[in-house]
Formats: structure tokens, C-alpha cells, sequence
């Protein structure tokens, strides 16, 4: 038993209540945005001179964290579902060769379609292991992992496969959509798209149910191993769309593309708050965490520091960040 | 409630207390919890502890075991005052727990478990391990009890995972057992087994703070009972000077009629509502057929492992039938899940209310929507104001004590846990409900509460299966009680012809 019920209410027990829901108010929750907003000022008085706060080094950061973003939204489902998928860059790896394949011989609408159906492939087979026969996720995107990237370097004998269509290129990445670059305009629609679908949708809240107590949420009707099928199928697709904005931005198809992006986008939507065991989980929260990323990266290399010390501090503030935002 | 007269043995009031707490009060943040409560044991006394939900009676336990820290009072071991500050603290002072919610680890085997932290070493890093098994089958020894120390715990049944934790505790060499609804999870003979284990422990001169719900057997084992009432002493009486009525009254603050049965205005042409028809579903559900009338409550009475919730979660899809059909209104209906069992207006309000009915991290409001999603849906988005709306009304419709609704449901006590899985599945407006151990570890308000409740369902109009192991709950609503044992129904009995407990236990028993 635990000490929650109330004495009978007066308005002086209002205001207590009051004052406690502001002492009990969970600044734990917002640990990603404070950190965002730290080391942005750290960084701009650091690094003013360096042009960290020209407008065109920010919309680099926003055109280097958007891929990573995007795969990260639809990974914030995997987790909050608590499952994971490790086959995403790998994935959008395979779908950037293969569109870019699709493209040269049949044009840009069945390359698109080609591109597509990859993830959807990839993300039936994972989500079709994981709920029908129970095997954990981690092992079935394990191996996915190995499986579409060999394919792809397989299929293309290693050699980059280029895109020559203008077209392609433009609306995948290479190009502005106004003034501002077509890679953050699909990355506002992916961030947009799944922060409603989870906050304000059925199937949002029966992933959330699923992962916080899937035993419950089973027996209050939710088809639990339908969901984890969606959102297994769901991330393949949102990381082929991922690896055709690689294929689009980079001109080319390449096996490489993509490559250890799983860690970034599960780095980025864990330090956005969500439950690694599942149940919880913020698509806002998420882009900042990818954000956070890319800014550390962007600042570092101004900054200086070579790619291995990079790595080094950018692992520490990880955890860091990770450690001051756990529960009590 | 029937009173055991059994004589209760002498208490040394001479004795100096094996635990004495004197004037505890206890307050988190602005919410008093306890205020100067006394509470004593004397050595090899058993003493129950009683009150309502949010009495303060779990905060003074956690209190001793150094959990939570006094504001301020004293507490004395054997005459020393004592400062705990740590779990640590007051078992080194002979306190030991035994949890409600078995705290054992099930890969491990008893011994292992028995000597997690603290196994038998060879130079300091070694442990070991036959000696740790002699030693565990020395404490069972002690305690009369067979369990084999080698045995894994999750081979094992709930009745030795308690035996496991008491030998924990004992073997830690524990003067003051604290036991938290022990018998909640065994069946009829494993509890009469607990009981005569804790005569002998006794009668070793060990403390035991017993704390439960269920009268019939404090009246056995307990020596005296202190009742908390709103985090103040309310009383301390021996049981041989206090009355069954006398202890309920104390700890509801009134006197209930609730465990009567009501007679209900049982309709002269009742509609069959559900017709089960020659149910089978593995060792567990053999056969069974029954009707349900509209406005009726059925018992479903039988031992532990007898198909009572096997039989249940048939009818909520959540086992598949191998044979036999369920109809509603004379309609054949398919429950091949509980997603249809839904659309055919059933509702289960599931055994385990914490694995099975709630998502404890979610919110109250979040928990009590899950099951109504569409129903505040306003094109493909949820209405957040609706929503609202719909769990605020639910939460009053049920009186489910919440500050606020946004907070997690893991905050709430059992009972309030149990009122929000109700509320949950009311709003579906269901016509047949099926209640497993509805009122399982919830304090006696609340439990009255919900036998009230479920009477004004079936009064309403809805029919409603009611699953218990405290046959005194089960006559206190049932229409009709339906025996099971081994799977089968093995008599039906108008709630007329049952007289009392006694005579349940009987037919439940077989005997």
C-alpha cells in the first residue's frame, strides 16, 4: 500500500497541492532541451569567430542531422515500443544502391517505388520474426544488419552507383524547397508527422500501452503483436526513405551510406527522453537529441579537434547527458 | 465472519518489548502521514496490525525497517534505542521483511536466493555452495518445513517462494518478522501451513508483525492488533477482548453491511444474457456449461488450480476454446481474442491488476482511455479534451481518490489501482463482466466499495461473473455459485441453499 490518498480538500490544501506539483515538476524531462540550449551558448561564445553562429554553418548542422533525424523519428517508435531496430543503416544503405539502380534503368518514379519497397521488405521480415515467431527484435535487426548490408555491396560489386537524374536529385535532398534546403523540409515533415502520430493518434498510444506493459495492453484488446509488426515496418521503411535522401544529397547509391547510423539514431532518441525499456517516448525529444549530436560534431570540428578526439567527447556528453536525465 | 476461539497464549507484558515505537510521526513534504503513533510487539507475540488504506500502517513498516527515516519519536529494539538509516541498519537489528511481492530471484535456487549477499565464503571470495545448502537445510530444519535447498525458485510454487523469503530472513537471524498479507497468494492448506509455521516460530520466541485483511485469521494466529486509523492509534486490544464487527468498524470507520448479502429483486422472467456451452481449453476447462442471466451475479468458488481463471480468460478470448461455443443473446459468438470478446460487450478485470490490468507508468487518465480510444477520437486524432472529460467523469463515477489524474498509477494504494482497472473497463459499457479476485490486497472500505458496486451493475442490468477466494465475498453478492474442481463444474448451488462459509468451504472442498 502505498501513501497517495488525500485528506478531504480545503482551499489551503489546494494551494499545498499547488506548490507540490511544481516541487514535484520533473526538470529530469527537460534535460535534453537544457542541454541543448547550454552548449548552443557554450559553443557561440567559444566559437564566435570561428562562424559557428553564421546562418550557413547553422543550416549545415540542421542538413547533417537531418538523415540521422529522420531515421531517429521512426526509431523513437521501435523503442518507445521497446523493441529496437539495428538494421536501419544498413537498410538505408541497401535502399540508396538499389534506387539509385532503379533510377538508371527505369527512371525516377520506379526508382522511388524500388527504394520504397526495400524498407518494406526489410521491415516485414524484422517485424514478421519479432511478432509472429517472439524472437527479440535485437537479434532478428542484428542480423538484418549484415544481410542488407552484404546485399548491398553484393548487388553493386562495391562500385558507387551514380544518379544522374536531376530530378531525383533535387527533390531527394540536393535541392532548396523556398529558401530553405529540401533535406530539412522532409525532416520537418518526418519530425511533424511523428510527433502527432504518437502524441495524439490511437495507434500512438497503443505503441506507448505496448511497450509500458505489453501483458496489459493485451488484455485490453490492443493486438499487441500487430503493433510491434507496424513499427518494425514503419522504421525499415523510414530508413529506406533515409538512405534515398543519402542517395539523393550524395548523387549516388552506395553501400557505405548510412553505415553505424543505428547508434546515432538510438543515441538521439534516448537522449530525447525516451524509455530504452519502453512505454515512453517524445518525437520533439528526439530532434533535439539528434540536434544535440550534430551540434557537438559541428562545434568539435570547428573547435578543431580531429576525428577521434571528436569521438571521444562526443561519447562522454552522451553519457553524461543520459545519466542526469535517468530516474531517481 | 466466524470467530476461531482458539486460546491465545500469555503475553509477558513484564517483558522488555522485542519492538517498541513510541510517538512516530512521519510527514512527506506538506502530507502528514503518521502523527505520534505507538506501537509495541512483545517477544514471541503476534501482533496484527490493521487499518484502512492511507491508515499510515505500510509508512510505520517501512519506518521499521529503516526504508523511511522518523521525523520524530523513538524506537526501541529489546530496550536499545535505535536510529536506522538503513535497510542495512534494521536487519543487523533482527527486523526482517517478508514481501507481499516476492523479492527473490527466480533463476537462482533457494539456497542461492537465501544467501544472496551474504553466502558462506572460502577466503573471502569463493563461495561456498554446499555449505550454503547445509546451511539452508539446517534453517528449514528449524522450521519443520521441507523444501529442498538445491531446488530452482522458479520451479518452485508461491507457497515456498514465501517458505524461501522466511528462511531468508530467519537465516539473517531475524527476531521480528514483518508479514504483509503472507496468505494473499496460497491456497487454503499451503496458508494452514503458513500458520502452523508461524505457531512454531513463535513459540521460538520470534516477533511477528502480521498485517492482513482477512479477520478469520488474525482471530487464529494473532495474540493482540493495533488498528491505524488516518496515521493515528485508534486501538490495541488483545483478540480475545475484541469483536470481528468491533475490529471492521475500526478500520472503516462505520459499521458496514457490506459482506451481508443483499436479497435482490431478481426479475420474474430474467434474459439469458451468455450461454456457455460445453467449454474445453486444456487440463484446466473441462466441459463446462452455464447461463448468465441479465441482472445476475454468478460466484465461481474452487481451489487454487481448479480452472477459475482459466474459465475466465476463455470467455475473454484470451485462451483459445479447443471445443464448445459461446452465445450472447442467442448468438453464437467467436472470442478468439479479447479484441472480439470486446465487440461482443465482454470485460475482464483481470487477476493480477498490476501485470495484467494496468500500464504502471502510464498515467491514471492514460490507463483509464486505453480501452476507449475511438471513443474520443474526433477524425484521426484524439480529442486531449474529450479525453478529459471521459476520465474525469470516470474518476467520479467510481470515486477513485487521485490528486491528479496525470500523475502515474503505480502512485496510487491497491484499492484506488484496482477502482481505476474497473473504471477502465466500465467505460466500455460492457453487458457481461467477469471480475477475477476483485478485491485481492485492497483494504475493507474499498472492498466493500466494490461488492457495493458490483451489486448496482447487476441491479443496472449488467450480468457479472465474480471470481473469489474469500467465500465470505462470493456470498455476499453471488445469485448462484458454480463449484469448480479440476476444471469442471461440479455443482451449481443457489445462493438459498448455501448457509453459511462453512458449508462453501465444504462443497468447495468436497468434502
Amino acid at each position: 500500500m502505498t501513501q497517495t490518498t488525500k485528506p478531504p480538500q480545503t482551499e489551503g490544501a489546494v494551494a499545498v497541492e499547488r506548490r507540490n506539483w511544481f516541487a514535484t515538476l520533473d526538470w529530469r524531462r527537460y534535460v535534453i532541451y537544457i542541454g541543448f540550449v547550454v552548449i548552443f551558448i557554450f559553443f557561440a561564445i567559444l566559437l564566435g569567430d570561428q562562424g559557428f553562429l553564421s546562418p550557413n554553418n547553422l543550416l549545415n548542422i540542421l542538413r547533417q542531422t537531418a538523415t540521422i533525424t529522420v531515421i531517429a523519428v521512426a526509431m523513437t517508435y521501435v523503442i518507445a515500443c521497446a523493441e529496437i531496430d539495428l538494421s536501419v543503416g544498413s537498410v538505408a544503405g541497401l535502399a540508396s544502391v538499389v534506387t539509385a539502380m532503379a533510377v538508371a534503368h527505369w527512371g525516377v518514379v520506379v526508382g522511388v517505388i524500388a527504394g520504397l519497397l526495400v524498407g518494406a521488405v526489410v521491415g516485414s521480415i524484422n517485424g514478421g520474426l519479432v511478432a509472429a515467431l517472439g524472437i527479440p527484435s535485437f537479434l532478428v535487426t542484428l542480423g538484418m544488419l549484415g544481410i542488407a548490408f552484404g546485399m548491398a555491396q553484393w548487388i553493386t560489386d562495391s562500385a558507387p552507383q551514380p544518379i544522374l537524374s536531376y530530378a531525383y536529385n533535387l527533390a531527394f535532398g540536393s535541392g532548396n524547397m523556398g529558401p530553405f534546403p529540401g533535406l530539412v523540409v522532409w525532416m520537418a515533415i518526418f519530425v511533424a508527422v511523428g510527433a502527432v502520430v504518437l502524441a495524439k493518434t490511437r495507434f500512438g498510444r497503443q505503441v506507448l500501452a505496448t511497450g509500458g506493459n505489453r501483458m496489459a495492453a493485451e488484455f485490453t484488446g490492443i493486438n499487441t503483436k500487430r503493433i510491434k509488426f507496424e513499427v518494425l515496418l514503419i522504421s525499415g521503411v523510414v530508413a529506406a526513405f533515409a538512405g534515398m535522401l543519402y542517395a539523393g544529397r550524395l548523387q549516388s547509391g552506395r553501400f557505405q551510406w548510412g553505415q553505424g547510423d543505428e547508434l546515432s539514431a538510438i543515441a538521439a532518441v534516448i537522449l530525447g527522453g525516451t524509455s530504452l525499456f519502453g512505454g515512453s517516448g517524445s518525437v520533439i525529444g528526439t530532434l533535439f537529441g539528434a540536434l544535440l549530436i550534430g551540434l557537438i560534431n559541428n562545434g568539435l570540428i570547428l573547435a578543431g579537434l580531429d576525428a577521434s578526439q571528436q569521438q571521444v567527447i562526443r561519447g562522454a556528453i552522451i553519457i553524461l547527458a543520459v545519466a542526469l536525465a535517468r530516474k531517481k | 465472519m466466524t470467530q476461531v476461539t482458539d486460546a491465545v497464549a500469555p503475553v509477558a507484558e513484564t517483558d522488555v518489548p522485542a519492538v517498541e515505537m513510541r510517538d512516530i510521526s512521519k510527514a512527506f513534504d506538506s502530507n502528514v502521514v503518521l502523527t505520534g503513533v505507538d506501537f509495541e510487539v512483545t517477544q514471541g507475540e503476534v501482533h496484527a496490525l490493521a487499518g484502512g488504506n492511507g491508515a499510515g500502517k505500510s509508512t510505520l513498516m517501512k519506518i521499521l525497517q529503516g526504508v523511511y527515516t522518523k521525523d520524530s519519536g523513538v524506537i526501541r529494539i529489546n530496550g536499545q534505542e535505535v536510529n536506522f538509516t538503513s535497510i542495512q541498519d534494521a536487519k543487523a537489528a533482527g527486523i526482517g521483511m517478508v514481501f507481499q511481492e516476492f523479492s527473490l530471484v527466480p533463476t537462482l535456487t533457494v539456497a542461492q536466493n537465501i544467501y544472496l549477499t551474504t553466502e558462506p565464503l572460502t577466503g573471502k571470495v569463493l563461495i561456498q555452495v554446499r555449505e550454503a545448502r547445509e546451511k539452508a537445510r539446517e534453517v528449514f530444519r528449524q522450521m519443520e518445513v521441507e523444501v529442498d535447498p538445491g531446488a530452482r525458485i522458479a520451479d518452485l510454487g508461491t507457497a515456498y517462494w514465501q517458505l524461501t523469503e522466511i528462511a531468508k530472513a530467519m537465516a539473517q537471524d531475524a527476531r521480528v518478522l514483518i508479514m504483509d498479507e503472507p496468505s494473499a497468494s496460497l491456497a487454503k492448506h499451503e496458508a494452514d501451513q503458513l500458520f502452523e509455521l508461524v505457531g512454531r516460530l513463535k513459540a521460538q520466541g520470534i516477533s511477528i508483525i502480521y498485517i492482513s485483511h482477512r479477520m478469520e485469521e488474525v482471530y487464529r494466529i494473532a495474540d493482540r492488533i493495533t488498528i491505524l486509523r488516518d496515521g493515528k492509534n485508534l486501538l490495541t486490544e488483545r483478540l480475545t477482548d475484541i469483536t470481528p464487527d468491533q475490529i471492521v468498524e475500526g478500520i472503516v470507520g462505520q459499521q458496514i453491511e457490506g459482506m451481508a448479502y443483499q436479497e435482490r429483486d431478481t426479475s420474474a422472467e430474467p434474459e439469458v444474457l451468455l450461454e456457455a456451452d460445453g467449454l474445453t481449453a486444456g487440463a484446466r476447462v473441462q466441459n463446462v456449461s452455464f447461463t448468465l442471466h441479465r441482472g445476475e451475479i454468478i460466484g465461481l468458488a474452487g481451489l487454487m488450480g481448479s480452472g477459475r481463471t482459466e474459465l475466465a480468460r476463455c470467455l475473454f478470448g484470451i485462451d483459445k476454446l479447443e471445443s464448445g461455443e459461446i452465445r450472447i443473446h442467442g448468438q453464437r459468438v467467436d472470442v478468439s481474442d479479447p479484441r472480439q470478446a470486446i465487440k461482443a460487450r465482454l470485460a475482464l478485470i483481470p487477476e493480477d491488476r498490476r501485470a495484467q490490468g494496468l500500464v504502471l507508468e502510464h498515467s491514471v487518465r492514460d490507463n483509464l482511455l486505453l480501452p476507449l480510444l475511438k471513443k474520443i477520437e474526433r477524425g484521426l486524432l484524439i480529442d486531449d479534451g474529450k479525453g478529459k472529460e471521459l476520465a474525469a467523469s470516470l474518476i467520479k463515477r467510481f470515486a477513485v481518490k487521485v490528486a491528479n489524474p496525470a500523475r502515474p498509477v503505480r502512485l496510487l494504494s491497491g484499492g484506488n489501482q484496482q477502482k481505476v482497472v474497473i473504471a477502465k473497463w466500465l467505460g466500455t459499457d460492457p453487458e457481461v463482466l467477469i471480475m477475477d479476485e476483485p478485491t485481492a490486497g485492497v483494504d475493507i472500505g474499498t472492498k466493500t466499495e466494490i461488492l457495493t458496486m458490483i451489486r448496482d451493475l447487476a441491479h443496472e442490468g449488467k450480468a457479472v461473473i465474480v471470481i473469489s477466494s474469500e467465500y465470505a465475498e462470493l456470498l455476499a453478492v453471488s445469485d448462484r455459485v458454480l463449484i469448480l474442481r479440476d476444471g469442471a463444474v461440479q455443482q451449481e448451488l443457489a445462493r438459498k441453499d448455501i448457509t453459511d462459509e462453512e458449508s462453501l468451504q465444504h462443497a468447495v472442498q468436497g468434502v
